[in-house]
């Protein structure tokens, strides 16, 4: 039984770095229709400026929130500078979705050039080495702090975009766009600040990620794979649904891992998927969709 | 205070306008006809931001509105209704109106995360008159896909008012409506303008209420204003006959 609770554990501190990639996957979707390629290697552009700055010799406590920064600008500069005009000429959503392929491409080389393909350790404030141990079962400094980072991250979102006044424009901007626009909200502004929020979350869950899957210019990968997974059991439209997804799947590959055979934890992430799609294909927390004839 | 002079445009090769001239005085509400398609919805489009005008000059209040985005036209004071709704479907009454004081909160960035106590009641205070006035109270936390369609176009017309516009721009805001609501609505719009000091342009089918609520009413047909003036002569005008009868 310990054993299983070690698992459950271990499991949901993966699923809450997923959550975050999930969440970030969800803001863009929601408020702009758009699954975002480029979300894993926004993660590892952000990572790598971080990266830098601690061989500088800046402390993490400034290095990390720049690179959070660091990450919302750059999807922000890419919304305000490269899909705001292809909308302009009217591309169509798939078009801008190949964009956001492009984009992932084009920093993936960028960072492959400026960095190094080689492998790198990020010097993390959190190791993985000191355990705590709680009757029996072990969890470790950085487990910990990634399931209450991300947990004090999805309750901020919460209150982000139920509690304040940006939050309601931002639901009113994703609900209904021309509404929004005459009633005088910048829906603009909005959206990118969207992108923004979203790049900064998988930031953070490549902050939390590189000291334990070591740093080079495609570690986001996989990541952002299992966060797109998470996204899509929960809907794709649901934040709730995000995190629940995350949680899920970070857990059953964690059990999958230990009772089954590690070989099997990848596969997984996919299997589930399908089997909640064929049977509820609006994703566990999604809005069943009904159309009135 | 809002003047148009020879908007036209175009939709590939359709001419949806065509130099089309209008004033707007001061606390005026002027009805606009015609039949479908006739471009009194593109008017409206065209005045809000959504579509560029190929030629021609909009000035509200002295100044251009060409080239605005619709937020900003917002911002200049005027508001408007959609034909067919466009409401927050998933959000209560009180937030729908609440986003129509959007423009009214302080800007900047600590007061848009901080919802200040004291802004917030001053808002909530316009927000709860114009619930008083539209007779929405018991309507105030229900999610607005659940409320009845009158009660629905009721809100929009609440949030559009939440603006505090000096132009409200009414697209067809009895169509669809029982009998007893449109009678209700169109002295909704008479007390509008007393109450709020608004100018009011108004598109409607109905034109027995349009006629009895505008003091002065244009007629379009194809693109084209084909008549103005005094509700009373507009409709007894020979090409606005014609246009809705059709030739002999």
């Amino acid at each position: 039984m310990e054993k299983f609770f070690q698992y459950v554990i271990s499991g949901l501190s993966t699923g809450s770095v997923y959550a975050l990639v999930a969440l970030g996957i969800v803001i863009i979707y929601r408020s702009t229709r758009i699954l975002n390629f480029a979300h894993g290697d926004m993660a590892t552009a952000g990572t790598f400026f971080a990266f830098t700055l601690l061989g500088m010799n800046i402390v993490p406590a400034l290095s990390f929130p720049l690179a959070l920064l660091f990450g919302a600008a750059l999807a922000m500069l890419f919304y305000f500078f490269i899909l705001i005009p292809a909308q302009r000429r009217s591309v169509t959503g798939l078009g801008q979705i190949i964009l956001t392929v492009g984009l992932s491409l084009i920093l993936q080389g960028a960072i492959a050039y400026l960095c190094g393909t080689d492998t790198k350790s990020l010097d993390f404030p959190l190791s993985d080495s000191k355990l705590w141990n709680f009757r029996g079962v072990v969890i470790s400094e950085l487990n910990l702090g990634t399931l209450v980072i991300s947990l004090v991250a999805a309750i901020l979102l919460y209150l982000l975009v139920q509690k304040t006044r940006l939050g309601l424009a931002m639901r009113a901007t994703s609900e209904n766009l021309p509404a929004a626009q005459t009633l005088g909200i910048p829906t603009r502004m909005v959206l990118s600040l969207s992108w923004g929020l979203a790049a900064a979350f998988s930031v953070l869950a490549g902050l939390f990620l590189a000291p334990a899957l070591l740093l080079d210019p495609f570690f986001m990968l996989e990541p952002f794979l299992k966060g797109f997974a998470a996204a899509v059991l929960g809907g794709l439209q649901s934040l709730p649904g995000a995190i629940v997804g995350a949680l899920i799947l970070g857990v059953a590959e964690s059990l999958a891992g230990g009772y089954i055979t590690i070989a099997f934890k990848n596969t997984l992430a996919f299997l589930i998927i399908i089997v909640v799609l064929l049977f509820r294909p609006e994703g566990l927390l999604g809005k069943e969709f009904k159309e009135r004839v | 205070m809002l003047e148009i002079k020879n908007l036209s445009i175009d939709f590939g090769g359709i001419r949806a306008l065509s130099g089309v001239d209008l004033t707007v005085r001061e606390n005026e509400i002027l009805s606009i006809i015609g039949p479908n398609g006739s471009g009194k919805t593109t008017m409206f489009n065209c005045l809000t931001g959504i579509y560029r005008p190929g030629s021609g000059e909009m000035r509200f209040r002295g100044e251009s509105l060409l080239g605005l985005s619709p937020d900003r036209i917002a911002r200049r004071g005027i508001a408007r209704t959609f034909q067919n709704l466009r409401l927050f479907m998933n959000m209560s009454v009180l937030d729908n109106l609440m986003l129509g004081r959007h423009i009214h909160f302080r800007k900047n960035i600590a007061a848009a995360f901080l919802r200040l106590r004291r802004e917030e009641l001053r808002h909530r205070e316009k927000v709860e008159e114009i619930i008083d006035f539209l007779d929405l109270q018991a309507y105030r936390k229900a999610r607005v896909a659940d409320c009845p369609y009158g009660v629905q176009k009721r809100i929009e017309m609440g949030r559009a008012l939440a603006l505090e516009p000096r132009l409200l721009l009414l697209d067809e805001p009895i169509s669809g409506l029982t009998a007893e609501e449109k009678e209700e609505a169109a002295y909704r719009i008479m007390e509008i303008r007393g109450r709020y000091k608004v100018a009011i342009m108004l598109v409607e089918h109905d034109l027995k209420i349009a006629s009895r609520l505008a003091d002065a009413m244009i007629a379009f047909s194809y693109g084209q204003k084909i008549a103005s003036g005094l509700p009373e002569d507009v409709q007894r005008n020979e090409e606005v006959i014609r246009a809705y009868v059709g030739d002999e």
